[in-house]
């Protein structure tokens, strides 16, 4: 069982507590002159995604989560499961709705995403920044209309809704910011 | 890439030289004389909170580099010396952080015929005078001097020296603070001084807790008037401990009895153990003259009249570029 002592904590080092695999976001030294040392850490539960703070004595060992990111090919899904492939390896692996949360709503197949695996199980999937995407349903733009902002939503080929400019119409092709869930431009 | 550059902006170097004149101006209109003694020691202090670095000689001899002048300056003063100061380099072994490198300068003095509630009086009479000689410079606005005991009764409602761990954890936990690893009832203390007390403490003012438990007494003498309490004060600025001060142990019996206290929790938790400084415990038993001593971190201090929140902002080469 690999473990990390507390002068080993660092931001982006992984951990296992409570059962769940965390991320230490942020390390901070704690300590009277002459009393005990403390390290007050902020941590990402990569599962659920909170962040909490704890604190250890320091000198502690936190026992080390197998936590790992891989860049994979998105295949298909088969309505379960979301498909992808390690590109060098061929090596399949079936994630989750749960693991895949929001992210299934910009996956179109032969995207390059970034899945995380916990002892060797997908963890949770982020997709490619930025993806292009087909609109197949918005209503015609009524031009001069800026009551809501000057924008409209449209249904993209995922199923995914973002809000478009009046003139972009049904049947065009979007640059979409997946991190944002915004449109960026028509391509 | 080569972190060659200094961390600090050079507005904190003119800053750094300008408190060092200052503290020196102070202390020479007081009659304190400056003083210099070794960083490198054959022994090391027994404490078990602090950690010597070591330092290795070609033929494989080991030094020791000071936790703080604290020993040798007592040796001056049983050797009869007058009031004095000294401006020092001090090492600490695993303190790395925000407010911490292992490396800072200690400014650490002794006053005769002083107790600990007069010399804090003095700490407060010189940051003020030197939060005073730059306008630019932030001056806390007043100070509060409260006891130990009573801070823990008013903030938390318990007694800091009956209190056992397991109530000291389940006062924690009301507050919201709970801690991985197995502390005992001092670090307990310790864990809601740092963690829940301190950080509420008024930001612009300087808080002085006197009288501490007498299991953290270190080298301050046991309070007549509070039976369970030692003689030591600790000042902060805001949330940030600046300096820690006693009237003096000069029991030598006692100073033995706390050494093999400090040297059994050593022992028990697996921490190095380096050879013991003999200097000082024959000193004590030649007999250490009545007086009150401080040691102030001057980084910090340099930290809180600049505004800065990193102790690598006052800073030119912190540890991971050193």
């Amino acid at each position: 069982m690999a473990t990390y002592s507390t002068n080993e904590f660092k931001a982006g080092l992984k951990l296992l507590l409570d059962g769940d695999p965390q991320s230490i976001v942020e390390n901070e030294f704690v300590k009277p002159g002459k009393g005990q040392a403390f390290n007050r850490v902020k941590l990402r539960n990569l599962r659920t995604g909170r962040v909490l703070e704890k604190t250890f004595k320091s000198g502690e060992s936190v026992e080390a989560a197998d936590v790992m990111d891989t860049e994979m090919q998105y295949l298909y899904t088969d309505g379960e499961f979301w498909h992808f492939m390690v590109p060098d390896t061929f090596e399949q692996y079936a994630v989750t709705e749960a693991a895949l949360g929001d992210s299934g709503q910009w996956l179109k197949e032969q995207d390059v995403c970034t899945v995380t695996l916990w002892n060797g199980e997908p963890l949770s999937v982020v997709p490619p920044s930025f993806t292009e995407l087909k609109i197949t349903q918005c209503d015609p733009g009524l031009r001069g209309d800026t009551a809501q902002g000057g924008t409209k939503p449209a249904t993209l080929e995922t199923g995914a809704v973002v809000k478009v400019p009046l003139f972009v119409e049904e049947g065009e092709t979007v640059k979409v910011d997946t991190r944002s869930g915004e449109y960026v431009s028509r391509v | 890439m080569s972190d060659w550059r200094p961390a600090a902006p050079g507005v904190a170097r003119s800053a750094r030289a300008r408190l060092l004149a200052g503290l020196r101006a102070f202390f020479a209109a007081r009659g304190v004389l400056e003083v210099e003694t070794p960083i490198l020691s054959q022994g090391a202090p027994q404490d078990p909170m602090l950690e010597s670095w070591v330092a290795q000689a070609p033929d494989g001899a080991c030094g020791y580099l000071q936790t703080s002048p604290e020993y040798p300056m007592k040796r001056l003063l049983a050797a009869g010396a007058p009031d004095i100061y000294q401006i020092a380099r001090v090492f600490r072994g695993g303190e790395s952080g925000p407010r911490h490198n292992p490396e800072f300068t200690l400014l650490e003095w002794y006053r005769h015929d002083l107790d600990h509630h007069a010399l804090a009086r003095e700490v407060v009479a010189l940051i003020a005078d030197l939060a005073a000689q730059v306008p630019e410079w932030r001056a806390p606005r007043g100070c509060e001097e409260v006891a130990y005991a009573d801070l823990f009764r008013s903030a938390l409602g318990l007694d800091p020296v009956t209190a056992d761990a397991a109530e000291l954890e389940r006062v924690a936990a009301a507050r919201g603070l709970s801690i991985g690893g197995e502390l005992d009832r001092d670090g307990w203390l310790d864990a809601l001084i740092s963690l829940v007390l301190a950080p509420d403490f008024p930001s612009d003012r300087l808080t002085i807790l006197v009288d501490y438990p007498e299991s953290q007494a270190v080298l301050a003498r046991p309070c007549p008037q509070r039976p369970g309490y030692a003689a030591r004060f600790e000042l902060y600025w805001g949330g940030l401990e600046l300096a820690n001060g006693y009237h003096e142990l000069i029991d030598v019996d006692v100073f033995r009895q706390r050494r093999e206290r400090d040297i059994a929790m050593r022992r028990a938790r697996g921490q190095p153990l380096p050879p013991l400084d003999h200097h000082l415990e024959a000193a004590l038993d030649a007999g250490l003259p009545d007086c009150a001593g401080v040691a102030l971190g001057v980084d910090r201090l340099l930290m809180q009249l600049l505004g800065c929140a990193h102790i690598e902002d006052v800073l030119d080469f912190p540890w991971p570029r050193a």
